[in-house]
């Protein structure tokens, strides 16, 4: 599906991403974790051409994007939640989506567009609710649902997420995974920043670990999850605790 | 049948892809972690950043059991002791055994692989393992141990006991795979034929015979004498133990376990990579080991790669079966000579058994081989059989090595057995 190779980017004479290779195979969910600037954004966002690479390749499903227009790679299937949402907060709901389903409505019409909208309200029942809400009156979570719903429109064959649950309550975040685990079991590839490492290597399949834009670490998410250096630097003291006296509870009769 | 399809019928280009990711955090993480590799990237130049491809690898440094040494115990691991839950060292049949460390993933890692090697060579989760290697710091017993209970089969630690206990628990317990070295196997093979147990109560079908070099008409002798399918495999404790690489059934070369080792094979003179086919010293990185990850460790074994698919299905590259070791190469007179090349002369010829061992001497300044053959049981006692044999013997090796040895036929079972790895040379030239 996507098959990244020495990418290089640099912000002036910064660099970002030093060499990082990964690929995320047809149906995976594959997670990239690592500190604050270590580099996930700008991979996430170079991929769909919003940044510049200076070196390496991005093949996404057998072509090569880089250096192609943002907009071209959403029309060969690809498809980025940004960091922080970005809905258009001026227009309601419904505009959103319809936005975000432009690609569709240039290639299928303005039928298989609202088709695609319904798609969306049964995903989130919420947003049908709200549909002529003005999208900067919605709750956090409301917004993550929209920015999700936005990027689905454009029926991705791969949709890249950045930091969905960011800024979101415990509850909320468990419902945003869980809408990522149904969009993946729906057929969608995704390859997911997230800073809560462990809830995303719970539900993805494999993960890279960045570090000052080097991939340090890959493997399965129970490889990652077992590493002692992803322990300490991403999982926290959680882990101890789990497999302390709640692991000793459930054992007993 | 393949333990991991998915990985073992990789296609080659999806399996490039996943070197280099693999490549290239393991030299992220020994530049970061270890002071040795630091500086010798350092020295060179190298800025691991600067990797494009694999066949970049090619400009670092190799890794030698000299640097295993000057690190002893710790100073090659790559996390800290606390993140290690295993040491084992390497067997140490030259020199020094040195400290190898593994971590929970490395384990998990290994167990896998060398259930990878199991299953080609036949042993499914209903058989009955019979371990006879050594437990203890040598990575063997406890590779397949872990190996064969990750596949589900019954794990028999037997260790290193005596051949008629081996032989009466193989009875006892109805093994149905025997996991030691070749020439332990042969060991067992003629206790065996001595104990008179006769062959058909024993439930043996498979033999994984590794950690020596052994030759053909060897495989033929014990699938013979023990009446089971035998099959070669591959490892070393430097980089994590049994389970880089082993036979399937169609026994055309050692699949390697490419998702976790890259191999280059190079000149041992002059270091250069040879190419696809050709006997050279193997070089292993580790692509996946956590607490000691290698960059081109010259094994000093001596091998082929082929990356064609095999008739099995599965497309990581075969390795030919291990011709010597570097330190093995005997030079007589400036011939270069493999105590297997010797190995696989004796066993053509009728009279002899297959247990023999080569000493060097210094005479007048001169160094001689001499090669001990033990006369098979048919011949014990008459002389003037041994003298024709010693005859033919030593014809038959100055036609096959292209130099003259002195051959010397003993008596039956007097050449030491041993319970590990058989000692073929015997270097008596610096006393």
């Amino acid at each position: 599906m996507l098959k990244v190779r020495n990418l290089d980017v640099s912000y002036g004479p910064l660099a970002v991403l030093r060499n990082v290779s990964l690929h995320v195979n047809p149906g995976e969910i594959v997670t990239l974790i690592g500190a604050n600037g270590a580099g996930k954004t700008t991979l996430l966002r170079s991929v769909a051409g919003l940044v510049p690479a200076r070196g390496g390749a991005i093949a996404f499903r057998g072509a090569e994007v880089r250096g192609v227009r943002p907009e071209r790679i959403v029309a060969a299937g690809c498809s980025l939640v940004p960091e922080g949402r970005q809905v258009f907060a001026a227009m309601p709901v419904r505009e959103n989506l319809l936005l975000g389903g432009y690609v569709q409505y240039r290639r299928a019409g303005r039928r298989e567009s609202r088709h695609d909208v319904e798609h969306v309200y049964e995903l989130f029942p919420v947003l049908r609710q709200r549909e002529r809400q003005l999208a900067g009156t919605l709750s956090g979570g409301e917004q993550q649902m929209l920015a999700i719903g936005r990027a689905l429109m454009a029926r991705p064959a791969l949709m890249m997420l950045d930091e969905p649950s960011m800024g979101l309550a415990p509850l909320v975040v468990k419902d945003i995974l869980a809408i990522v685990e149904r969009i993946s079991a729906e057929g969608t590839t995704v390859l997911l920043v997230e800073q809560n490492a462990r809830s995303a290597l719970r539900i993805a399949s494999r993960g890279y670990v960045l570090e000052n834009g080097r991939i340090v670490l890959q493997g399965t998410s129970d490889e990652l999850l077992a590493n002692r250096d992803v322990q300490r630097a991403y999982l926290g003291s959680e882990v101890e605790a789990e497999r302390g006296p709640a692991a000793g509870k459930g054992e007993r009769p | 049948m393949t333990w991991q399809p998915d990985v073992e019928t990789i296609d080659r280009a999806e399996l490039e892809q996943l070197q280099l990711e693999r490549l290239e955090a393991t030299l992220n993480r020994v530049y970061r972690n270890v002071p040795v590799y630091r500086k010798r990237f350092d020295e060179i130049g190298f800025d691991p950043d600067s990797l494009r491809s694999l066949a970049d690898l090619r400009r670092l440094p190799f890794t030698t059991k000299r640097d295993f040494r000057d690190a002893h115990p710790y100073g090659l691991f790559a996390v800290p002791l606390r993140d290690v839950v295993r040491v084992h060292a390497s067997s140490g049949t030259t020199g020094m055994a040195t400290a190898v460390g593994y971590t929970r993933n490395d384990l998990k890692t290994w167990a896998d692989l060398v259930a990878r090697v199991l299953v080609a060579a036949g042993v499914g989760k209903d058989d009955v393992v019979q371990v006879a290697f050594d437990y203890g710091l040598f990575t063997g017993a406890f590779g397949f141990h872990h190996g064969a209970e990750r596949l589900g089969a019954s794990v028999i630690p037997v260790s290193g006991a005596n051949p008629n206990r081996q032989i009466q628990i193989m009875q006892d317990y109805r093994s149905t795979a025997l996991v030691t070295t070749p020439s332990h196997a042969l060991t067992l093979a003629d206790a065996l034929v001595d104990s008179g147990v006769n062959r058909s109560a024993l439930a043996l079908r498979w033999g994984l015979f590794g950690a020596e070099p052994w030759s053909e008409s060897m495989r033929a002798e014990l699938e013979e004498k023990l009446k089971l399918t035998a099959t070669d495999n591959y490892g070393l404790s430097e980089v994590m133990g049994p389970g880089v690489s082993g036979e399937c059934l169609e026994r055309a070369g050692l699949h390697v376990a490419e998702d976790h080792f890259l191999v280059e094979v190079v000149d041992p003179e002059t270091l250069e990579p040879l190419p696809e086919g050709q006997v050279g010293e193997l070089v292993v990185t580790t692509l996946t080991r956590e607490a000691l990850p290698v960059v081109r460790f010259r094994t000093r074994d001596l091998t082929s790669v082929v990356t064609e698919r095999g008739a099995c299905g599965r497309t990581l590259a075969r390795m030919g079966r291990v011709k010597g070791r570097t330190d093995d190469l005997v030079i007589v007179k400036g011939a270069r000579v493999f105590p297997s090349e010797i190995e696989a002369v004796l066993f053509e010829i009728e009279g002899t058994a297959p247990h023999y061992q080569i000493v060097l001497e210094r005479r007048s300044g001169q160094d001689e081989a001499t090669v001990l053959v033990e006369a098979g049981d048919a011949l014990a006692g008459r002389g003037e059989a041994r003298a024709e044999l010693q005859g033919a013997v030593q014809r038959r090796l100055a036609l096959e090595l292209g130099v003259s040895v002195e051959v010397r036929i003993v008596d039956p079972r007097s050449i030491q057995r041993s319970a590990g790895k058989a000692r073929r040379v015997v270097d008596q030239r610096r006393p």
